[in-house]
């Protein structure tokens, strides 16, 4: 399945990711055979725009970190096709790929783990230089105080090490880091969720600075809703390996139309005494990527009322349901799966629009 | 408020580092009414959670509990009891949850049989019984087919099934007080909801005291209905959950709030709060949050902010309740001042 266009305007994106997969193989025994495949990443696409941020978003284990690092080849896509600027990232040597990378870079969710202990602040930043030959001496130096000023550390930080700094502080000279090989493209893998609330809103208005600044794109994998809401400019929500839905922020927020997406918002606390939100509540637990239902991989937990066995038996196509909306379900209209196709099925219940008020946030 | 059934006043827990004396929690007052859930919120490092181990007496070298910390539970100062009868009290009658189930389950144990545990030692079950048990409280808290599950190994579970047999634990003996410390900061947003509204209602049902202690004002807003916020070892702010959100008087809570982005709310800028928590080992004098607060004066340098009564049970620890007028007339925080000292 691939989707004509998955991106937020006509012009050329930034990154565009076609029908992308990557599958774990399960070992069992003393000869490691073989038994299964976990299926983590299943058939994404989509693309994201220059100065863009994408959102990806889904719960643990919906693929959407294993995503990122395939996007930069941290680790091997299985299948599919990941085409940044023009050029084809599957097809690159190792040497060619290293050069791209200075475009695409990454900042990880634990600032804790990513930086090399026994390396100096002003080192780490400095290595990104010196690999990619962009400056030496008195020049390198001369740049690294000015990643760390705008990052908003001081640079006579730049001799420190790592531990002397707090999560936040860390996850500065982190994006210092990613920023100093000049990228256009920086994939943050939960580069919030590690940090206290007040901590949190001065890294999400850092990137925000960044980005208007340096017109980077983001591809910012999240699971904190109300975060996501304030950074995205367009969200793609993952579950069980699949991009169900993608949508412009505003219409994802006001307009769920995967029952999955609309079951994640109604879950999120609303910070309002006294009002008592309803809740979709989802039964039992996300299912094995490595045994994932037949059909749309959502159909066990789903509460939409025409769900149905077609739902067990037809994958659903991520199609546009409005100008830029795209979703996964086959009962939600308008749906390219015929009513015809939906009977031969086995389906029962023809499509019919369902939109909880539970899934919103804001009061009509 | 109720009847208390908890009632902490002056506590002081000290940790002796090599650093220097780290005053953790530094003089902490609240109580907790019967079938009442109340929230304590801050962020790391201001004494939440140590202040929850202090209430179990679970605090270990180099920490330790200052003498002048009263602990008046059901009745009894929690600091006057033996080892022997604190035991008792933390099976049956107070009971805690922490935020990593793994870490709360032992890996080499079937769940039936940790459940199943707390009955045999804390009601003398058998073993046959306890078990029976055990599965009876899996049923409670929602785990399918609990004959069979009770069987299985922690790590067979998932997350959020594994905070369900958590709270299965806590609640074997029916105790008076749960204590949840952070309990859904583990778990993914619709697994948190239902976590929660499992508590809620099983709270509701036994009439469980809860104090639930989170760093998400959301959780706070939904599931309590007074609230305690902390910063550097102090009650800061003490009001009901609504009164909090609607009026809130300390700028600090004023700056959490602000800083924390709502679905459906307004996309200004977040708010921050300028500069970091001072180090427990050295918090300064006067008031503790000046340096990051837009409001200080000179007064707030030299003399340290009683928790002041300002109506209705809402009590803040700021000048501001005495010289309301200087709300009027913020300023760039001493910290934002100081450059670029970003946190």
């Amino acid at each position: 399945m691939t989707a004509p266009a998955l991106s937020r305007d006509a012009a050329q994106p930034l990154l565009s990711v076609r029908d992308l997969t990557k599958h774990f193989p399960i070992k069992r025994g003393v000869f490691g055979s073989v038994t299964g495949q976990v299926r983590a990443v299943d058939g994404v696409s989509f693309d994201v725009a220059p100065g863009e941020t994408l959102a990806l978003v889904g719960e643990s284990g919906c693929g959407k970190s294993t995503t990122g690092r395939a996007i930069l080849r941290l680790i091997e896509p299985t299948s599919g096709s990941v085409t940044f600027d023009g050029v084809d990232v599957r097809a690159l040597d190792s040497g060619d790929l290293r050069k791209l990378r200075r475009r695409m870079q990454i900042v990880f969710q634990d600032p804790f783990s990513s930086l090399n202990p026994r390396m100096s602040i002003g080192a780490i930043v400095r290595e990104g230089l010196t690999i990619h030959r962009l400056a030496e001496g008195a020049a390198a130096d001369a740049r690294v105080t000015e990643l760390l000023e705008e990052v908003g550390l001081r640079p006579e930080y730049a001799s420190r090490y790592p531990h002397e700094f707090s999560g936040g502080q860390r996850q500065r000279v982190g994006i210092a880091r990613a920023l100093s090989v000049e990228p256009s493209f920086i994939v943050c893998d939960e580069p919030v969720s590690a940090l206290d609330v007040s901590v949190q809103a001065q890294v999400v208005n850092l990137l925000q600075d960044l980005q208007r600044d340096r017109g980077l794109a983001y591809l910012f994998i999240a699971h904190d809703l109300s975060v996501v809401e304030h950074i995205a400019d367009r969200v793609a929500v993952m579950y069980l390996g699949h991009v169900v839905e993608l949508a412009p922020v505003d219409r994802l927020y006001n307009e769920p139309i995967m029952p999955y997406t609309q079951a994640l918002l109604s879950a999120v606390p609303a910070p309002e005494p006294g009002v008592k939100r309803e809740r979709i509540l989802l039964a039992g637990d996300v299912p094995s990527p490595a045994n994932p239902p037949s059909g749309c991989v959502f159909h066990p937990r789903c509460q939409h009322p025409a769900r149905d066995a077609a739902c067990a038996k037809i994958v659903p196509p991520l199609e546009e349901k409005a100008p830029g909306h795209w979703a996964a379900c086959i009962k939600q209209p308008p749906t390219t799966v015929s009513w015809e196709l939906q009977r031969a099925g086995g389906g029962t219940n023809p499509p019919e629009f369902f939109l909880p008020r539970a899934a919103l946030h804001r009061s009509a | 408020m109720t009847t208390p059934l908890l009632e902490i006043e002056n506590l002081h827990t000290f940790f002796y580092t090599d650093n220097g004396v780290a005053r953790a929690v530094d003089g902490v007052s609240f109580s907790v009414g019967v079938g009442e859930t109340v929230g304590v919120v801050g962020e790391s490092g201001c004494g939440k959670s140590v202040t929850a181990l202090s209430i179990l007496r679970l605090v270990r070298p180099p920490g330790r509990i200052e003498t002048g910390s009263v602990m008046r539970f059901e009745g009894r100062d929690l600091l006057e009891l033996n080892e022997r009868e604190m035991q008792h009290v933390r099976g049956n009658r107070i009971a805690m949850v922490f935020q990593e189930p793994m870490t709360a389950l032992n890996p080499v144990f079937t769940i039936g049989d940790q459940v199943g545990e707390v009955a045999r030692i804390h009601a003398g079950m058998s073993k046959r019984d306890a078990w029976a048990k055990a599965i009876e409280m899996l049923k409670i808290v929602g785990i399918p087919a609990p004959e069979q599950r009770a069987g299985e190994y922690p790590h067979q579970l998932s997350g959020g099934m594994r905070q369900r047999v958590v709270i299965a634990m806590a609640l074997v003996m029916n105790p008076a007080l749960v204590i949840a410390d952070e309990p859904t900061t583990a778990l993914d947003v619709t697994i948190q909801a239902q976590i929660l509204e499992l508590l809620a209602e099983l709270t509701r049902r036994l009439g469980t005291s809860v104090l639930l202690i989170t760093h998400d004002l959301g959780v706070v807003a939904e599931n309590c209905t007074r609230v305690i916020v902390m910063y550097a070892g102090e009650v800061v702010e003490e009001a009901t959950t609504v009164d909090l959100f609607a009026r809130a008087h300390h700028p600090y809570t004023e700056g959490l709030l602000g800083a924390m982005p709502r679905v459906g709310g307004e996309k200004d800028r977040l708010a921050t709060i300028p500069g970091t928590v001072p180090a427990p080992t050295n918090w300064p004098k006067g008031c503790r949050f000046r340096d990051r607060c837009p409001y200080s004066w000179e007064r707030c340098e030299s003399e340290h902010p009683p928790l002041y009564q300002i109506g209705g049970g809402h009590s803040s620890r700021c000048h501001l309740a005495e010289e309301p007028e200087r709300r009027q007339h913020p300023h760039p925080p001493l910290a934002a001042q100081r450059g670029a000292t970003a946190a």
